[in-house]
């Protein structure tokens, strides 16, 4: 994958490449999976990106969500004609 | 001030919400936009990138989900169909934003040679361990708003909304296969875009 630091075959690395989300998720076929893995050794910069790749997946499941502002849902509701469950408190 | 007179409870499970919400009730109505609305507006706030393009498109989303609900035909949880209106509604204003000129499936990024990785230093966060500077979110965020929407769609529903594989093709009307390659893409654009931050970050910290 990279441009330098190879002492082997980087079409390897190109090959493996597209699998590799699928491995983070833990869909790939334990063939697959083993032949990464095996890659992974001998490969400094796939392990890193792999370790990388799964850390960018789970930094986004931490990411919060943005609620909807009370003022927009309340717009919502008049725009769908559901006034009569908009009340004063 | 004005607020949200709903019970929530009135409907014992969504089999029953959905016989209500086809009979016409606005009171299904209601607890349907009370319950999803905020999931809508997270994923339409994240492909727009604009509040108030975001407020406008669930509002269309929902005016659309209420008046099709006899389309629903309970193959897929309600929330995937409204992820689909709510997503389709959303690319439909972004292809408008862009007059049209550019599809939304092209640039889909990245010939082969775009999509190999270039950054290859190691990061030091651990995402499960602590939490997220704002620093960071905001350069998640940004990085999110960099990707192609076709390639957005697919990660903001299935990486971020924790949508299945199957759930996120449903919502955009592909197949698996086609949602992986596009959630792939993503992934590997937003971790290059990532490391320049967090490798410089780790780089400063071992310093």
């Amino acid at each position: 994958m990279s441009t330098h630091n190879h002492d082997h075959d980087h079409g390897e690395c190109r090959k493996l490449l597209k699998d590799l989300s699928d491995y983070v998720d833990g869909d790939l076929d334990e063939t697959l999976c083993a032949e990464i893995e095996r890659h992974m050794d001998e490969c400094d910069n796939c392990r890193v990106v792999v370790d990388t790749l799964r850390k960018t997946v789970l930094l986004y499941h931490h990411l919060p969500a943005e609620p909807m502002p009370g003022d927009a849902e309340l717009r919502l509701f008049r725009r769908l004609d559901l006034d009569a469950f908009v009340g004063v408190s | 001030m004005a607020g949200l007179t709903i019970d929530l409870n009135i409907y014992a499970d969504e089999p029953a919400l959905i016989d209500a919400l086809l009979a016409g009730d606005k009171h299904a109505c209601a607890c349907m936009v009370k319950h999803h609305g905020s999931q809508m507006y997270a994923v339409a706030l994240r492909i727009m990138g604009d509040a108030d393009e975001a407020e406008e498109v669930v509002q269309d989303a929902f005016i659309s989900a209420c008046s099709k609900m006899a389309s629903f035909e309970g193959r897929s949880k309600l929330s995937t169909w409204l992820y689909r209106i709510t997503t389709n509604a959303a690319l439909m204003r972004l292809r408008k934003r862009r007059n049209d000129t550019v599809s939304l499936d092209e640039p889909q990024v990245m010939d082969e040679g775009d999509l190999l990785p270039r950054q290859l230093g190691d990061w030091n966060v651990d995402p499960g361990r602590q939490a997220l500077s704002q620093e960071l979110l905001q350069v998640m965020e940004a990085a999110v708003e960099t990707l192609p929407p076709s390639l957005r769609a697919a990660f903001i529903l299935r990486d971020i909304q924790g949508l299945s594989t199957q759930e996120a093709a449903e919502a955009l009307d592909i197949t698996e296969s086609a949602l992986k390659v596009r959630l792939h893409r993503a992934r590997l654009a937003l971790r290059e875009r990532l490391a320049g931050y967090l490798a410089e970050q780790s780089q400063e910290m071992a310093l």
